[in-house]
C-alpha cells in the first residue's frame, strides 16, 4: 500500500476549518489507547482529563489563568510564523519579561503608587522585546539562524532567573527559600470577577488576539506579514523589507511573551521563583498551530491547551496517572494538527497495488 | 591518572553525544531534510536505553534499545514531512515536545535508580600507549562507534555512489527525481539514520556520561548538535572538531565550579549555550559562504509528480 498526495486545485475551506477538530478527535482516540495501556479505564480517564475541569467555577478560573499566557504568546508567535520567522524562544522572552517587570516590586519594594502596575506591564513588554531583539538582530544583520539562537537564549534566561532568585533578589526575610519578596498590593494584577482567581491577564489576551486579528485582516502591515511569509521575493517587488519584518515580528512576539510573563508573575504567582512557567512558551507554539495561525482560532486553541494542563493535574489526583501525560497529549495534538493540515492542500489517496508502469501506450 | 588526562577524558565523554547526534543530523540534512527533533529523539534514546538496561541487566541491549527508540521516533517525523509533506520546522518541534513528554512518562518509574555503566573495552597493545592509550583505546563501545560513524559517513558521502545520490537529492530534488532517483526513499533512510544516531547519543548520556535517568537530561544537547551541523558546513570531520570544542566548553564549566572560581554557577552553566550562539554568528555572518555550503533543497518539501 502506498499513500499518494494529489494537489487540490483550490485550498479546501472545509478541511481548513475541520482539521483542528479532526486533530483533537484523533488525540482523544490515541489518548484513550494510551490510558488503556497504562491500565486505566479510558472513558473515566478522558472524562477526568477533559470534562471534570470544566464543571466547577473555580476550575474555570484556573482555565482562564492558564489560557491567558498561552493565547498572548501564541498570538505573537502567529505573526512571527506567518512572516516565516521562527521565534521558538518565547519561553525565554516570557521569563525576561517577568524579570524586567519585577524590577519595580522587588528592587523598589517600598515605592507605592497606582503607576506601579502599568509601569510593570510596560517594563515586562520591553524586557521580552529586548530579549527577542537578540535573535532578531542576529538574523537580520548577521544572517544567523533564529531558531537556534532564540532557543539557546531560553536556557540562558532560565539560568539568569535562577541566579537572581537565589542570589541578589532573594527575599531577605524569606528563610533562605529561593524566591523574591512577595509583591505589594499595588504590584498585583487584580482579579477580573469576584467569583474567582482569574486575573486581567485573560482580558489582555483576548484584546491582543482581537487587535492582531484586525491587523492581519484590515491593515497594510498584516498584508505585508502575509506576503513576506509566503514569498520574500514577491514582498521585495512590493517594496516590503524582509529585514524590517524580522525586526517587527520578533519584537512584537517578544513583547507579547514578555507581557504574558509579567502578567503571570504579578497575577498568579505574585513573586519570582526559580521556575515560573510550565513550558508556556513552548506550548504556545502548539497553540499557534492548532489555531491555524489565526488569532481567533488561537483563543480557542489556548483554552484547549490550558485544559490539558488542568486535566493533567486533575487526572493525577483522581485516577493517579502521571502529570507527564499532559506533555504527551500536547505533543500528540501538534502532530495530528500538522498531519491534518495536509488535507487542506492535498487529497490523500491510498494506492493498494502498483500501477503498471506503461499504461498509456494502449490508448494511443 | 594525571589531572590533564582526567580532563581530556571528560572532554571526550562530553563530546561523544554531540558528535554522534550531529553526524546523524548531517546525513539527514545532506539529503535535504531539516529535522529539528534531534533533542526529542535523543531524550527518547536516553530513556529507552536506561529502561532496557534496567530491565535486562545488559547495557548493550540498552544501547540497542536507545538506537531503536531514536530510529522509530524519527520515522514519525519522516511520515509527516515526507509522506504528508508537513512543515519540517513545525514537525521537528513537535517531535521534540513529544519526546520530552513521552520520555518523562516512560522514565518516571526509573527515577533515582542506580544505573549500570557501559564498561570500557581496552584494545590490546594500543591501550598500553602513554596518554593516547587510556584516552582513545580504553573507551566504551559508543565512543569507538562514534569514530567509526564519522569516518563511515565521510566515506559514504564522498566516495560512494549511494552517497552521491543522497547529496544530489539534497541539492536538487527535482533533478534527482528526473534522473530516476527515489527522492522520498533516500530521504526516509537519511531521516532514519539521523534518528538512530540521535538515539545512540541519548544512550551514551544515560549509560556512560551520567549512568542514571534524570528528566530532561539531554539539556539542549540536541539543539547544540543542530548548531554543530551548521558549524561544520555540512562536512563530517569538522563535526568532530566542533563537538570536541563544545565538549571542552561544557567541561571547563564543571572544572571552574570545582575550583571555586568566584563566578556564579548559573553563568558558567550558560556558557555552552552562549558559545553556541557565538559560533553560529561567526560561521554564518558571511552570507555567501553559507549559501554555498548549505544543501540547496534543505527544508523544502517535495511531492513527486506523476
Amino acid at each position: 500500500m502506498r499513500i499518494e498526495l494529489e494537489k487540490r486545485a483550490k485550498v479546501s475551506i472545509l478541511f481548513s476549518i475541520l482539521s483542528p477538530f479532526i486533530a483533537f478527535a484523533l488525540t482523544l482516540v490515541f489518548g484513550g489507547i494510551m490510558f488503556a495501556l497504562l491500565g486505566k479505564n479510558p472513558a473515566i480517564a478522558l472524562y477526568s482529563y477533559f470534562v471534570e475541569p470544566l464543571i466547577e467555577v473555580w476550575s474555570l478560573h484556573e482555565l482562564a489563568i492558564k489560557a491567558a499566557p498561552l493565547i498572548l504568546i501564541g498570538v505573537g508567535l502567529s505573526v512571527c510564523f506567518r512572516s516565516n520567522n521562527w521565534n521558538i524562544g518565547a519561553e525565554g522572552q516570557f521569563i525576561m519579561g517577568a524579570i524586567a517587570g519585577s524590577i519595580l516590586p522587588v528592587v523598589f519594594y517600598d515605592w507605592q503608587s497606582p503607576l506601579m502596575l502599568p509601569l510593570m506591564l510596560v517594563l515586562g513588554m520591553i524586557g521580552g522585546a529586548l530579549f527577542a531583539a537578540i535573535p532578531a538582530f542576529l538574523k537580520a544583520h548577521m544572517n544567523t539562524n533564529e531558531i537556534l539562537t532564540s532557543l539557546m537564549l531560553v536556557y540562558v534566561a532560565q539560568l539568569f532567573l535562577d541566579w537572581l532568585v537565589r542570589g541578589p533578589w532573594r527575599n531577605p526575610e524569606g528563610m533562605n527559600f529561593p524566591e523574591t519578596r512577595r509583591f505589594a498590593a499595588d504590584a498585583i494584577l487584580p482579579e477580573m470577577l469576584a467569583s474567582g482567581r482569574a486575573n486581567w491577564g485573560f482580558a489582555f489576551a483576548i484584546i491582543a488576539a482581537v487587535l492582531v486579528w484586525f491587523m492581519m485582516r484590515y491593515t497594510l502591515k498584516g498584508f505585508e506579514v502575509a506576503v513576506l511569509g509566503q514569498s520574500a521575493r514577491a514582498g521585495r517587488f512590493a517594496g516590503f523589507s524582509s529585514r524590517k519584518m524580522i525586526w517587527f515580528s520578533m519584537l512584537f512576539s517578544g513583547a507579547l511573551a514578555g507581557l504574558a510573563g509579567i502578567a503571570e508573575v504579578s497575577g498568579a504567582i505574585q513573586q519570582l521563583r526559580p521556575v515560573i512557567s510550565p513550558g508556556y512558551g513552548f506550548t504556545a507554539i502548539i497553540v499557534a498551530f492548532l489555531g491555524r495561525l489565526n488569532p481567533i482560532g488561537i483563543i480557542a486553541a489556548g483554552l484547549v491547551l490550558a485544559l490539558t494542563y488542568l486535566g493533567g493535574e486533575a487526572a493525577q489526583l483522581s485516577i493517579g496517572v502521571s502529570d507527564k501525560v499532559t506533555r504527551v497529549f500536547q505533543g500528540l495534538l501538534l502532530f495530528f494538527v500538522l498531519s491534518c493540515d495536509t488535507l487542506i492542500h492535498y487529497r490523500i489517496r491510498l494506492v493498494w497495488e502498483r500501477l503498471p508502469a506503461i499504461k498509456t501506450d494502449e490508448a494511443h | 591518572m594525571g589531572i590533564v588526562e582526567a580532563i581530556l577524558l571528560s572532554v571526550i565523554t562530553a563530546a561523544t553525544p554531540l558528535v554522534l547526534a550531529a553526524a546523524g543530523e548531517l546525513v539527514t540534512e545532506r539529503s535535504g531534510v531539516l529535522n529539528l527533533g534531534v533533542e526529542g529523539m535523543m531524550i527518547m534514546g536516553a530513556v529507552c536505553a536506561f529502561a532496557a538496561t534496567q530491565l535486562t541487566g545488559s547495557p548493550y541491549l540498552g544501547v540497542l534499545a536507545g538506537v531503536a527508540a531514536g530510529a522509530s521516533f524519527s520515522l514519525l517525523f519522516g511520515f509527516l514531512t515526507l509522506t504528508l509533506v508537513a512543515n519540517q520546522v513545525a514537525t521537528g518541534l513537535a517531535l521534540t515536545l513529544l519526546g520530552i513528554g513521552a520520555s518523562g512518562m516512560i522514565g518516571e518509574s526509573f527515577l533515582g535508580m542506580q544505573g549500570i555503566k557501559l564498561q570500557p573495552i581496552a584494545i590490546p597493545l594500543l591501550s598500553e600507549l602513554p596518554l593516547v592509550g587510556p584516552l582513545l583505546f580504553r573507551q566504551d563501545a559508543i565512543f569507538y562507534l562514534s569514530v567509526a560513524i564519522v569516518a563511515g559517513i565521510h566515506w559514504f558521502l564522498f566516495r560512494s555512489r549511494a552517497g552521491l545520490k543522497l547529496r544530489a537529492v539534497g541539492d536538487s530534488h527535482g533533478s534527482a527525481h528526473a534522473l530516476g532517483v527515489d527522492v522520498i526513499g533516500i530521504r526516509y533512510l537519511a531521516v532514519l539514520f539521523g534518528g538512530a544516531c540521535a538515539g545512540l547519543a541519548g544512550a551514551q548520556l544515560s549509560l556512560v556520561y551520567t549512568p542514571q535517568w534524570v528528566e530532561n537530561m539531554s539539556a539542549g544537547r540536541g539543539w547544540i548538535a543542530l548548531a554543530l551541523v551548521v558549524f561544520s558546513s555540512w562536512r563530517p570531520w569538522r563535526i568532530v572538531v566542533g563537538g570536541y570544542l563544545f565538549g571542552a566548553v561544557s567541561i571547563s564549566q564543571l572544572h571552574a565550579q570545582a575550583f571555586g572560581i568566584g563566578i556564579p554557577s548559573q553563568f558558567l552553566s550558560s556558557l555552552p549555550y552562549v558559545a553556541t550562539i557565538v559560533v553560529l554568528i561567526l560561521i554564518s555572518h558571511n552570507r555567501r559562504m553559507t549559501l554555498i555550503n548549505t544543501p540547496a533543497s534543505l527544508g523544502k518539501p517535495f511531492v513527486p509528480d506523476r
